[in-house]
């Protein structure tokens, strides 16, 4: 602690000294400017007109607000020009009041600035540091009121109050809990199977081989996504279903991640991206990219869907097709492997 | 004056008041304290001002919201006023929101008053740091409140985050699918802290309503009792003020609270309050009935966050895609938990510490009440330059997509530069910075010996000419002479006087070693021989220049050395 | 139409006392004058010229000769003679009529200086020529044709339908507001607020550039309406909470934010702290 500049006790120090008294600055105020509104008569009653005349606005920009607030019904549309179309309410209650406002805040200003004392004065600090002789005696007090609990020396009765005190924010923790499940498999499983069939997003039509051409794109669910959602009303099967299908030219189509799930060059992947879930479809069907639009991640559907760019490491799940007896699309089985971002189990 | 000679109704009203509360309180101790506080007047001191007014705007146009909003993610079928989005599916949490924005009257108003001033939040937390930093004023007695502005400018940045989250729309639910990744993320507990939050699997049902109170709640709670310690902490320990004329470490000069400081603080609040209702109501923000319900198969392209979430979107989507995969053991993503918790966790640390570190490589433990010009330090203000650069180019790259469409640039292209320009451009800025302010001490020091050049040429008998140098004015001279001499720290003894050796003493060779980087460099400041001396020659020019009848811009100035 | 519905209840509220303050509260902040949405409709239902017969034209030999001497002159250095296409430009054999129609007509074709993306410019031809050129190609072999007046009949489609369309199959790279976004290496998703009803349904049907193809298989002519109407109402739609900022998003919030809003309360700021003269 030697070799820090502290100085005990009187923690204001005048600036360090090390050029010699130098360093003081200038102590003086400058001498006070007297204002027009000081000196002329009638510039302060100008200024005082001012700054009345802007409180009285404010009122008035008040009670406009409140008429406007009454009279405009909150569907009617104003053409603004530069603006557009614009709500009529928000834009007259908001542009009054903000007035109203605005203007209290001006006239106030105003007259600090020009009608209020202007000269500027001077307090002085003192320190924050309490005299060497307090400070001593708290210290004393402090260890005498340790001694007189005994909390030192009384070993058995302090651990096993540290003990205690330790273990009782548990119970906070085993509350938490019950905020929600314990993971299963869900995160490992989707809707898909083995037959289920693909319908179009959000039209829920069946798909044939035959409605797509080379270059098509459609977003797609299983069929059984919508009797699933009539019976548990909630996102969570969505957000793991929705795929992409696609269709190029065998000879584009580089690589699978299976023996033959794709369907005559028609492909379909996971639409939930592998980096942190957001739902990709920015397909270039010539390149055959696919770009995440929340992280720019991109992958080549032709080739497996391996990542090319961006942040996210691992390719989107193919989902195998084929069609039924009927000629609909439908899927070979289950994704393979777990949907959307990775997690610290998946492995 | 508490007998005064004119008793009218006012005065009555006072000093009943005065008597009344000190009756029950012995408030009248107090309020003598503090009624005639000195407040010293600065532009940038009033940042924080922005800070708290806006905090105050969005208590006031969040409860209003509360009125109408439901959080509840339960599925309805929206038979609103809002034509395109009619017979569509959506959440009650959606719904409510476009019921404000549609059917309630000044409920749009309300909804963009909250959104801006929430904005403004943020950013003016934001710039009241960068102020407070690159003028010293966290340095002791202040250190602690600067920790506790480092806890507001995060909590400010979860409460923003999940305000943005609640209407439950395209975009902000494009924003809660991040964060259920995120969380995923996080090694070993990710996906059971997940299903806890959003309980059990994402978006689940469970989740609006929890973030609703922690929005409206909890945090802004922990604001409030953080807000009120510190203003607190500035009150007792009185504002800092920049350097001038009759400006000391030892005291305060500015104008008294009652009068002139309440009407401009007050002021500024209507101006700021108003200035806001103006905006939101002629600038759309956040017009959440066209980004849609949010449903966990659409996006939308140019998916960004509001803008103090920008940075981390930028880092996430600068990370190279690292990923540690032990097939069947588990799986740990970098790409995902360095640029989203791992690298604002530093960051922030690193920032609510930075009184601290500073403090240790100085050994500087004085209280300091005058603030510092930037220049004065320049491996301060070099480092604060370098971290802004380097939180720009995040934030550029949170952007990234949007500046390719306008630019018509290779988002590719942008990414790749940017990752290249994370590394390359901090340490450059702080360079160039450091730079910059050790040519403005000698800049300074030039000013001091020798005074303001005039632009009037004297030709001495040697027929050499001068140009005529006037002694600086005694303002700029009080701001010149302010400076402190950043401090070096002495090399550390191996052994004591007893010959004990000294623990640490790697620590105190590396504190020396920093204490000894941090001020080498500097301009040392004239001497008192030096001034005077300097001071003698430019009167001695001028009065030469008086004799050959050379017109000055004001009468030679009798230089201030009362030495 | 939803300005039809708005311009009722305005008429409507013509006859409450309180419109003549209303007139005169509304006057007093906007600097132009304000008139009511919804008073013109104009027939824009297919966004061709009306004087043009496209029937007539594509069965016309004389019009697919015209054609072919255009594309001598125009297209052949690139596409080849027969539109076999060479190193400098695709074949257009089978892309059809459609897409012929819908490049040379948005002014992509003929191209420019070369780039990652063929830009939307002024058309070169006129109306009848793009017909001609159209007709042209398509004599060569079938492929998409240019749609017929009952495919393009968007006026009574349900527009929330089409909104909903348009956020699951188009926004992801038109962005919500179909002002564009960016696609990889330079590429870009254009705005769609110049598209005519007509482009928009021949750029579904042709996939132009980097966009894919949505045939009437995969989106049905009755959906492609739907879509086209959700287009049209986002060209002119309301900004109810006042100035749009170009609708792309939180960025241009941000950047309104930090230059304007900033900027003014900093100006106050320092207004407050000069000293009065």
């Amino acid at each position: 602690m030697s070799n820090e500049l502290e100085h005990e006790g009187s923690s204001i120090l005048p600036v360090q000294q090390t050029s010699t008294e130098v360093n003081t600055p200038v102590s003086v105020l400058p001498p006070h400017v007297l204002r027009r509104a000081d000196i002329d008569p009638i510039a302060a009653t100008r200024a005082e007109r001012q700054v009345s005349i802007m409180f009285l606005l404010s009122a008035l920009f008040t009670l406009l607000a409140i008429v406007s607030f009454i009279a405009i019904p909150v569907d009617q549309y104003v053409r603004v020009p530069g603006a557009g179309v614009t709500q009529a309410s928000n834009l007259a209650v908001g542009f009054t009041l903000g007035m109203a406002i605005l203007l209290i805040g001006l006239g106030a200003i105003h007259w600090a600035k020009k009608l209020m004392p202007d000269e500027e004065v001077t307090d002085s600090r003192h320190s924050f540091s309490s005299s060497k002789e307090i400070r001593q005696s708290v210290m004393e007090e402090i260890r005498l009121g340790g001694q007189e609990s005994g909390f030192a020396t009384r070993k058995i009765v302090r651990r096993s109050l540290l003990t205690a005190l330790a273990l009782l924010p548990l119970p906070a923790v085993v509350l938490a809990l019950d905020f929600g499940p314990t993971p299963k498999n869900e995160l490992r499983s989707t809707l898909w199977g083995k037959g289920v069939r693909l319908v179009t997003d959000p039209t829920g039509r069946l798909l044939r081989p035959e409605d797509f051409q080379v270059g098509s794109l459609v977003s797609a669910h299983p069929e059984n996504l919508h009797d699933w959602e009539e019976e548990n009303h909630n996102l969570n099967a969505r957000a793991k279903t929705p795929i992409l299908v696609v269709r190029m030219s065998p000879e584009e189509l580089r690589s699978t991640q299976g023996e033959g799930w794709d369907y005559q060059g028609i492909v379909a992947f996971s639409k939930v991206c592998t980096h942190v879930g957001c739902p990709i479809a920015l397909y270039e069907h010539r390149t055959h990219h696919l770009l995440c639009p929340c992280h720019q991640s991109t992958f080549d559907l032709a080739d497996s869907a391996n990542v090319v760019f961006g942040p996210a490491a691992r390719r989107l799940p193919q989902l195998p097709i084929s069609v039924d007896s009927e000629g609909y699309l439908i899927a070979q089985s289950d994704f393979q492997e777990p949907v959307g971002p990775s997690f610290w189990e998946r492995g | 004056m508490s007998n005064s000679v004119n008793q009218g109704p006012i005065d009555k009203s006072i000093d009943g008041t005065v008597k009344y509360l000190d009756d029950r309180f012995s408030t009248a101790g107090f309020i003598k304290r503090n009624m005639r506080k000195v407040f010293p007047d600065h532009w940038s001191f009033m940042l924080g001002e922005i800070a708290l007014y806006s905090f105050i705007i969005l208590l006031l146009s969040g409860t209003y919201l509360t009125f109408f909003y439901k959080p509840s993610m339960l599925e309805i079928v929206y038979d609103g006023s809002y034509l395109p989005l009619k017979g569509i599916k959506m959440s009650e949490a959606y719904a409510s929101t476009l019921e404000i924005s549609f059917d309630v009257r000044g409920g749009l108003l309300m909804r963009q008053i909250h959104h801006w001033a929430a904005l403004l939040f943020v950013a003016s937390v934001s710039i009241h740091l960068l102020r407070v930093f690159f003028t010293g004023a966290f340095r002791k007695p202040r250190e602690i409140n600067w920790l506790i502005g480092t806890g507001l400018l995060t909590l400010a940045i979860f409460e923003g985050f999940s305000g943005y989250s609640l209407p439950d729309d395209l975009l902000s639910g494009t924003g809660l699918r991040i964060a259920s990744g995120i969380v995923l993320a996080i090694p070993v507990v990710g996906t059971y802290a997940s299903y806890l939050v959003f309980g059990g699997e994402f978006p689940g049902l469970d989740f609006m309503s929890r973030l609703y109170t922690i929005h409206v709640l909890l945090i802004p709670g922990i604001l409030l009792g953080l807000i009120t310690a510190h203003l607190m902490m500035v009150w007792y320990q009185k504002h800092t003020q920049y350097p001038g004329p009759g400006r000391t470490n030892n005291n305060v000069v500015g104008y008294p609270l009652l009068p002139v400081y309440m009407a401009k603080a007050g002021g500024f609040f209507f101006i700021v309050f108003g200035i806001l209702v103006l905006v939101s109501a002629l600038v759309t923000i956040n017009p959440i009935w066209a980004y849609g319900p949010y449903i966990p198969d659409q996006v939308t392209a140019g998916s960004q966050p509001d803008w103090y979430i920008g940075w981390l979107d930028g880092s996430t989507r600068l990370m190279p895609n690292w990923e540690i995969t032990i097939p069947g053991l588990f799986t740990l993503s970098l790409n995902v938990l360095i640029p989203t918790l791992i690298l604002p966790g530093l960051m922030f640390t690193i920032l609510g510490l930075y009184p601290w570190i500073e403090q240790w490589i100085t050994g500087d433990k004085r209280a300091h009440h005058l603030l510092e010009r930037p220049r004065n330090n320049p491996n301060r203000t070099g480092l604060g330059v370098m971290a802004l650069t380097f939180y720009a180019i995040l934030w550029i790259s949170g952007g990234n997509d949007i500046i390719a469409q306008m630019l018509n640039l290779s988002i590719n292209a942008i990414t790749i530069t940017m990752r290249a320009m994370l590394i390359i451009a901090p340490p450059i800025a702080f360079v160039i910075t450091k730079r910059i302010c050790l040519s403005l001490q000698h800049k300074d020091k030039e000013l001091l010996l020798h005074g303001e050049p005039t632009g009037r040429l004297l030709r001495l008998p040697s027929g050499e000419f001068i140009e005529i140098h006037e002694p600086v004015s005694d303002a700029k001279r009080a701001v010149l002479l302010s400076r402190t001499e950043l401090p070096m720290l002495p090399v550390p003894a191996s052994h004591d006087a007893n010959g004990v050796k000294t623990p640490n003493l790697w620590a105190k060779k590396l504190q020396r070693r920093l204490s000894h980087w941090w001020s080498v460099d500097q301009v040392p400041l004239p001497t008192v021989a030096e001034l005077e001396s300097a001071t003698e020659h430019t009167l001695h020019e001028l009065s030469e220049a008086q004799e050959q009848g050379v017109e000055l811009t004001k009468d030679t100035p009798a230089p201030t050395s009362n030495h | 139409m939803s300005t039809n519905r708005k311009t009722l209840k305005l008429s409507r509220f013509r006859k409450h006392p309180a419109a003549i303050l209303v007139v005169l509260l509304v006057g007093l902040f906007t600097t132009g004058g304000l008139y009511s949405v919804g008073a013109n409709a104009a027939n824009k239902m297919t966004g061709r010229e009306a004087v043009v017969d496209i029937e007539s034209i594509m069965s016309d030999p004389a019009s697919i000769d015209q054609g072919n001497r255009l594309f001598a002159t125009g297209c052949a250095t690139c596409h080849g003679l027969k539109a076999q296409g060479t190193s400098d430009g695709p074949t257009l054999i089978g892309v059809g009529a459609a897409s012929v129609h819908f490049q040379v007509a948005t002014g992509r074709m003929p191209m420019g200086a070369p780039g990652a993306q063929v830009m939307r410019k002024k058309p070169i031809y006129s109306e009848e020529q793009s017909l001609q050129l159209a007709a042209y190609v398509a004599s060569l072999s079938p492929g998409p044709a240019i749609p017929t007046d009952e495919q393009l009949d968007w006026m009574d489609a349900e527009l929330a339908e089409g909104g909903e369309l348009f956020r699951s199959n188009c926004a992801q790279c038109h962005a919500f507001a179909g002002r564009g976004g960016a696609l990889t290496e330079g590429k870009y998703a254009p705005s769609l607020m110049l598209a005519t009803p007509i482009q928009i349904y021949e750029a579904m049907i042709t996939g132009p550039q980097a966009m894919p193809i949505f045939n009437d298989k995969t989106l049905t002519v009755e959906e492609k309406q739907a879509v086209i109407k959700y287009i049209e109402y986002l060209k002119d739609s309301p900004n109810p909470g006042g100035l749009e900022l170009g609708r792309y998003g939180p960025v241009t919030e941000g950047l309104f934010l930090f230059t304007i809003v900033i900027g003014a309360l900093i100006a106050a700021a320092i207004w407050i702290g000069v000293k009065a003269k």
